[in-house]
């Protein structure tokens, strides 16, 4: 009997809380339980923890500590950034900027905003690479634009948006400039003061680190009103009994990320590349999507002709692999991914469409395992396929 | 795989009737890539008007896949007349029920079985009562995939 391997290849989707991260961790539900806002010693162990982990998130993006506020994720860092300030600033203009690549935490956010409160929301597009250009950037900016939200890095197609030169943009023309660097953490380099940033969100669990904890960094000055109320925490920004446990982890998480980032980035640069070229080369009829310069080390997205995304998944979780699609069949919405749509991909060939993203844990024999699955997997399908080469589309 | 049940992981993991009847009686496709399915069914009729084979092949999901192979079993052994009575609901329930989510991806099977009759009444001269409101090209109408409220 074959030997059957469980190999996850959807660290963009989340990744395993390291061995080291969750040591911190612990002592933090059963020991150091304190409510950091308490002010016996118990409580200032919470307290010191807390800071200290604001201290190690704030080194990995170039930020001072203060400018950190934790949340419960990113998703939570994108909402509060984009409405808080969109109802902050709707005197002064209701007109936004975002790309039509965005995660759907901007993405759902923004169309939220356009639909109750009644802003106007500008989607630039992006090229066939999956980058939005800084000058269509700066052509949609009006009198009245009061935010620019553009990602870090994307999350299908794994395209590093050119964040620096749209930071600019945004400081020229005076408009707050926000940026989903999700993905970006730990696989590309951050600097807030870089790329002019003034709010940016980042996630605990896309870094080794645990689910349910996030940060917005807002940069000081910016005043970004309150969305959570109910207590004195995190300077008055958030109210809430501070989750310590998994802030601990997310501090020690963003340290690893900082330490170890140019062996991660190698480590899945190596398999990445390597699993791409045996695809391209082995199976045929498979296109790469994206941008192969200015790409996530890690991510890999592939359409496979003649075969439906959902069915790939199927057949790739039988065999132990784990990968997620940009079909309409894999999603509950049962529409094709907006972010393949946007380079301009046509519909069936995103159906066929499968991410796969590597991490730490990834071996080569992982990877190796992974590919000889595919060419099965994919040659399969083909026979059961209604469509093929020979037949057309 | 937990959304789907083990009649269903076993249909789209090893399909039955699986490729396409060289002397086909009738063959005929539904569905579109475009719209993310498309399955093809061809069936062998006898002299007597039953269906002696049936064949599919489909692209799409899991849940179209096995849609295809467990309608194919069904039809066999059926006279044309009655597998124009298969069912979406009935593919359904001999599958054991699909995710709510995925309940339109069996549509496709019953669809194609009435092309692939229609198909076969075509070339020998016959008319079927239930092929009298199946609209051969319907599929070609519907550019933009879109499900009506009650398919979702």
């Amino acid at each position: 009997m074959e030997e059957r391997r469980q190999v996850y290849l959807d660290y963009s989707a989340t990744t395993p809380v390291k061995q080291e991260v969750a040591d911190e961790m612990i002592p933090y539900f059963t020991q150091n339980y304190g409510n950091a806002s308490s002010i016996y010693s118990v409580g200032a162990v919470a307290k010191d923890a807390l800071e200290k982990a604001r201290g190690q998130v704030a080194s990995l993006i170039n930020a001072e500590p203060s400018e950190i506020i934790f949340t419960s994720g990113g998703t939570e860092s994108d909402n509060w950034a984009l409405i808080a300030m969109a109802r902050k600033l709707k005197n002064k203009g209701r007109h936004i900027i975002t790309s039509a690549i965005e995660h759907h935490a901007v993405l759902h956010t923004c169309q939220y905003l356009a639909k109750n409160e009644g802003f106007d929301i500008t989607y630039v597009g992006v090229n066939s690479d999956g980058i939005v250009d800084p000058a269509e950037v700066e052509a949609a900016v009006r009198p009245d634009t009061i935010l620019i939200s553009i990602m870090f890095v994307n999350n299908e197609v794994g395209s590093i948006q050119p964040v620096e030169e749209i930071g600019a943009v945004a400081k020229k023309h005076g408009i707050l400039f926000h940026t989903d660097a999700v993905q970006a953490a730990g696989n590309v380099p951050i600097d807030v003061k870089k790329i002019q940033a003034d709010m940016l969100s980042l996630s605990a669990h896309k870094i080794y680190g645990p689910k349910g904890c996030g940060c917005l960094y807002v940069r000081r000055g910016v005043i970004l009103p309150t969305y959570i109320h109910g207590g004195a925490q995190e300077n008055k920004k958030r109210a809430g009994t501070e989750n310590i446990p998994a802030i601990v982890g997310f501090g020690k998480a963003a340290e690893i990320a900082q330490r170890d980032f140019d062996r991660h980035v190698s480590h899945v640069k190596s398999l990445r590349d390597h699993f791409v070229e045996r695809v391209l080369a082995e199976v045929p009829k498979t296109h790469y999507n994206g941008s192969r310069e200015h790409r996530h080390p890690g991510n890999a997205n592939i359409t496979f002709e003649y075969v439906e995304g959902e069915a790939i998944l199927l057949y790739l979780d039988f065999a132990g692999i784990c990968a997620s699609s940009g079909s309409a069949c894999s999603s509950k919405s049962l529409q094709p991914s907006h972010v393949l749509t946007a380079l301009g991909i046509p519909v069936e060939l995103i159906h066929g469409s499968i991410r796969f993203t590597f991490g730490d844990m990834t071996t080569m024999e992982d990877v190796d395992y992974a590919v000889d699955q595919i060419k099965k997997i994919i040659a399969r399908l083909r026979e059961i396929s209604s469509v093929s080469e020979e037949k057309g589309w | 795989m937990a959304m789907y049940n083990d009649k269903v992981i076993d249909h789209f993991m090893n399909p039955h009737n699986v490729g396409e009847i060289e002397d086909a009686s009738g063959i005929g496709t539904f569905g579109s890539p475009v719209c993310g399915d498309m399955m093809q069914m061809s069936i062998k009729v006898d002299d007597n008007g039953i269906i002696t084979d049936a064949k599919f092949k489909t692209y799409g999901c899991g849940s179209a896949i096995a849609s295809s192979s467990i309608a194919t079993d069904m039809i066999i052994g059926k006279t044309c007349e009655e597998a124009l009575k298969v069912t979406n609901d009935d593919v359904l329930r001999e599958l054991g029920g699909l995710p709510s989510v995925k309940v339109h991806c069996s549509i496709l099977s019953e669809q194609s079985i009435k092309a692939a009759i229609y198909d076969y009444a075509q070339k020998n001269g016959l008319e079927f009562e239930g092929l009298k409101d199946f609209d051969p090209n319907a599929e070609d109408h519907d550019e933009s995939c879109e499900l009506s409220d009650d398919e979702l």
